[in-house]
């Protein structure tokens, strides 16, 4: 070649090794992890988060309560270190430490449900919308708006009625519910990535819409969609708890977070202990999942803050 | 000719997530009334980022340090609001994007109109009369039309053209063009680069153009700067550049531009890759890819030392640059 | 040896409208992208294709490769017309027809290392090749592209644009194919990184026997490293020549018009000239002018150039200029 190669062969592996620090990818996730962990809200609020689930998992088995076992002893009594009742009893005589500990159990279980089914067909449904585009697009989603406009509760009670039993099956039905708005926001970056090249590279390497929309399309909408479920799972905690204050969500004597604050409101004044528990995780458990949110996305979208 | 901006010293730093990020360093230089000065570099070079600072429009995360005199006041650190005094009145600048620059929402003539309210106390109809004139000037047929036009309805062009016309309202002593032609078309720019050689003959406006197209300033500037990892590599006379650069970075853009009227084999490209301004090598920035270098380039950084009268470069390869010919 | 003049390539009367939507129940427009588009590629040669944002010329890289479906006219590939072919055997073809993209970053799905990018051709257009191989194939490929091999596992955001573009080449490489399409591929690359791509794509050109198609809106670009030289305007052929005869002897005052804009990195010399500025800007595609279409902006045009639409003439030395006026024009550079 002519030029400049000529007399600085020697100086070459010098250069070369300068231009080559770093031999092992970073990947766009890893990325945003190590941003997501350089932001100390969201860092606590993982911690936290994972403290209550764990705790909600192992606490019952520590405790000398169940959560349906009553004791005739102890009926409305506040906090009493000696006899296990640590977070009082509710007029029933059961423990309120291992009725919440169950209660953030189901509360956590049905959001985890409704969410992954919600996050499952909305990314199929919308990037199939969105890829195919045109005719089958527009069908697709005039089905979706039709379902925004009829009555959500509606829904909500002919699902009770058929599932009315098993509050899982109910929150699956739920979750059938809540992927409109997933699907919307994956049907839009759909349409945003597939004008990208790099599909255009994708179908000139011979690949059909399927390894296209899996392989090239579903992996980019990391972003959109974890923060979207993460603003999801309070989302569906509080319909567990409006549908439980209706009567409409868990049976007894299992409970929910819902349930136990729906119960405990009316009597808030004469014992708070009824109240303060339940609320206390819930409060603490949506705002950990927001400021989670909230950092996740500055992690995954760092240009736009 | 009087000297109508003089820039000392001037830094500007980014603050990143744990580290602070050098993209100018050491900055000096001058413009005359009426000259035209071309700014050429690559992406990363800092080219932009100078004059970003001395506008005051730097992201939130950069610092700049420094002087910049327009006249007699410092740019550099003044507050928003007395910046403002000055900005798009003394100095103005216009950017690759128009639409970016345009308010899409408000009419063109609403748009310029209010510069001249702003900075001269016009009246609505004596700023509308100076607008459409400008229009004009800037050669934009029909101006009283295209006055009242958004900027949508325009052509790319068109809408480059409009933002000169914004740009050169209260006749500032300084325009600075950043890479105002890259998005247009030959034909297009072509028209562009002769009313910018028209423009600041008539207005005696300076002419910053920020560019990596060697062949926009040929044709246009009087003197040129070229930078490489955030500083001034070598500055002089356009012609003495191009005919006989002494920075071998200079040469290796040269031969890395084709050139429509003479067919080579080859192009001479620089080897290598310009470097990230986070990780700037060790002494000359530019060694790693340097075909000229030598034992002192790795550790002791050249500084711009005047070469002849009219030019200096930062390099401290002193012998004559020619690519030797390996078969 | 690679036989010069066998056609791998032949355009016939490709035609190409997009619809523009003008609302729900307003009558769409009919863009027309490409208009009776006639050309032929040889094999082992490089087609340069020039014209400014919106002739066409993008289109005209993706109809070829069967990335957008032509509305009229044919595609042959090797004699065969491959714009109705069935997908399996389009997918087939695939393997002899690839492009490499304007924008490096944007053309590498970010979520995939450079390892997996490079070899999905392969995984798509040759199933049987192992995986072994097919990291074999992706080592010397990037080996090929100047790419070094400890870089296969990092992903597209941690290059910058030139080392991007190889990552694109190399990709558009390993299902060997004969011919690329290279839409803009140094546009968006610094001005020392563009010309160790064009003397890497030359370099290719040679040791794998391809031919190539470049389009670009630069003309010193394009004629660097074009063979032969396809002007588009407004969606139509204006002049196709070889290259040298094109540069010193345009016959289209389109394409003088062009040759006279291109900035030169020549300061006397880009004193010296003048700009012959064309007047005004490009009409819009859905509402073109009748006639030649280029007739609005010509210094040249007269009457007639707005009832006749110029044919595509053949004349001598192989080339083909759409205007009437051809012979009666001296459009030298210069002249």
């Amino acid at each position: 070649m002519a030029g400049i190669t000529g007399k600085d062969a020697a100086l070459t592996a010098y250069a070369n090794a300068l231009a080559n620090e770093a031999p092992k990818g970073r990947s766009l996730t890893q990325d945003a992890l190590r941003r997501l962990f350089n932001n100390k809200a969201a860092l606590v609020s993982i911690f936290v988060l994972i403290a209550i689930v764990l705790f909600a998992l192992v606490g019952p088995y520590l405790l000398p309560w169940t959560y349906d076992k009553v004791d005739w002893s102890a009926i409305r009594k506040p906090p009493d270190w000696a006899k296990g009742h640590y977070f009082g009893t509710d007029q029933n005589g059961r423990d309120m430490l291992a009725r919440t500990l169950q209660g953030t159990q189901m509360s956590l279980l049905v959001a985890a449900v409704a969410t992954v089914v919600s996050v499952v067909i909305g990314i199929l449904y919308g990037a199939i919308a969105g890829y195919f585009g045109g005719k089958i697009d527009a069908v697709m989603m005039r089905f979706v708006d039709i379902m925004y406009a009829l009555p959500y509760i509606l829904f909500v009670i002919i699902l009770v009625v058929i599932f009315g039993r098993s509050p899982v099956l109910l929150f699956v039905g739920i979750g059938c519910l809540e992927w409109l708005t997933m699907a919307r926001i994956v049907r839009g970056q759909t349409l945003s990535i597939k004008q990208r090249e790099f599909i255009e590279a994708a179908k000139a390497g011979g690949a059909g819409p399927f390894t296209i929309i899996f392989r090239h399309i579903v992996p980019n909408l990391t972003g959109p969609v974890v923060i979207y479920a993460t603003l999801t799972v309070p989302e569906i905690i509080l319909t567990e708890s409006f549908l439980s204050y209706l009567g409409l969500g868990v049976q007894e004597p299992q409970t929910s977070l819902g349930t136990l604050i729906s119960d405990g409101a009316p009597v808030a004044e004469a014992l708070p202990w009824l109240l303060f528990t339940p609320a206390a995780i819930l409060v603490v458990m949506l705002l950990c999942l927001s400021y989670l949110g909230d950092g996740l996305r500055d992690a995954l979208d760092p240009k736009d803050r | 000719m009087a000297d109508v901006l003089v820039v000392d010293d001037l830094d500007v730093t980014f603050a990143l997530h744990d580290s602070e990020v050098k993209a100018v360093s050491d900055l000096d230089f001058t413009l005359a009334e009426g000259e035209t000065l071309a700014v050429v570099g690559e992406s990363g070079s800092g080219k932009s980022q100078a004059f970003l600072s001395i506008m005051g429009l730097l992201a939130r995360n950069g610092k700049a340090s420094g002087r910049a005199m327009l006249g007699d006041v410092n740019l550099i650190g003044m507050a928003p609001d007395r910046l403002d005094t000055h900005r798009g009145k003394d100095i103005a600048m216009i950017f690759q994007d128009p639409m970016t620059s345009l308010n899409p929402t408000l009419k063109i003539k609403t748009q310029l109109a209010e510069v001249l309210v702003r900075h001269q106390g016009y009246d609505k109809d004596k700023a509308n009369r100076a607008v459409i004139e400008m229009l004009e000037r800037v050669g934009i047929p029909e101006p009283v039309k295209r006055a009242n036009a958004y900027p949508h309805e325009l052509s790319g062009g068109m809408r480059q053209r409009v933002m000169i016309a914004m740009a050169l309202l209260c006749k500032p002593k300084v325009l600075i063009a950043d890479e105002p032609t890259t998005a247009l078309d030959v034909t297009v720019q072509a028209q562009m680069l002769d009313l910018f050689k028209n423009l600041t003959n008539d207005f005696g406006t300076a002419l910053v153009l920020i560019t990596h197209d060697l062949g926009v300033v040929a044709g246009v500037a009087d003197r040129m700067m070229v930078m490489y990892g955030g500083r001034c590599i070598e500055k002089g006379p356009t012609d003495t550049l191009f005919y006989d650069p002494r920075h071998p970075y200079t040469l290796g853009l040269l031969h890395s531009t084709p050139h429509v009227a003479k067919r080579a084999k080859r192009l001479d490209p620089i080897q290598g890759l310009p470097p990230s301004l986070e990780h700037l090598p060790r002494g000359c920035a530019f060694h790693p890819r340097c075909a000229f270098r030598f034992e002192r380039c790795f550790e002791e950084r050249p500084p711009l030392l005047p070469v002849e009268d009219v030019r200096e470069k930062a390099c401290w390869y002193q012998g004559e640059l020619k690519y030797e010919e390996v078969a | 040896m690679l036989d010069r003049t066998e056609d791998l390539l032949k355009i016939e009367n490709l035609s190409k409208n997009f619809s523009i939507s003008a609302g729900l129940f307003a009558r769409p427009f009919q863009l027309r992208a490409l208009q009776d588009i006639n050309f032929t590629v040889k094999r082992g040669e490089t087609l340069g294709i020039v014209g400014e944002s919106g002739c066409g010329k993008s289109t005209l890289g993706r109809c070829i490769l069967q990335l957008l479906a032509p509305d009229e006219g044919r595609v042959l590939w090797l004699g065969q017309d491959i714009t109705k072919l069935p997908a399996e055997e389009m997918r087939q073809k695939r393997r002899d027809l690839q492009i490499i993209f304007q924008d490096p970053l944007a053309s590498l799905n970010p979520r995939m290392t450079v390892g997996e990018i490079i070899a999905d051709p392969l995984r798509t257009l040759m199933p049987e090749v192992n995986a072994k191989e097919r990291r074999e194939r992706v080592l010397r490929t990037m080996e090929a592209v100047g790419l070094l091999p400890e870089m296969i596992n990092r992903y597209p955001h941690e290059f910058s644009g030139g080392q991007a573009q190889r990552i694109g080449i190399a990709r558009a490489l390993i299902s060997e194919p004969k011919l690329i399409v290279c839409d803009e591929p140094v546009s968006a690359l610094d001005v020392s990184i563009q010309a160790q791509i064009l003397n890497l794509l030359s370099d290719l050109k040679d040791e794998f026997g391809l031919t190539l198609i470049f389009i670009s809106h630069n003309l010193s670009v394009v004629r660097h490293v074009s063979d032969r030289i396809l002007v588009l305007y407004l969606g139509r052929i204006v002049e196709l020549a070889d290259g040298d005869d094109l540069y010193d002897d345009p016959k289209h005052p389109y394409t003088r018009a062009l040759l006279t804009a291109v900035p030169i990195p020549d300061p006397k010399r880009a004193r010296q000239r003048t700009i012959e500025g064309l007047v005004g800007e490009i009409p819009s595609p859905i509402n073109q002018p009748s006639g030649c279409t280029f007739r609005t902006r010509c210094r040249y045009a007269e009457e007639r150039c707005a009832q006749v639409r110029p044919p595509l003439e053949v004349i001598a030395g192989g080339r083909n200029v759409a205007c009437i006026r051809w012979q009666e024009l001296d459009l030298k550079p210069g002249a």
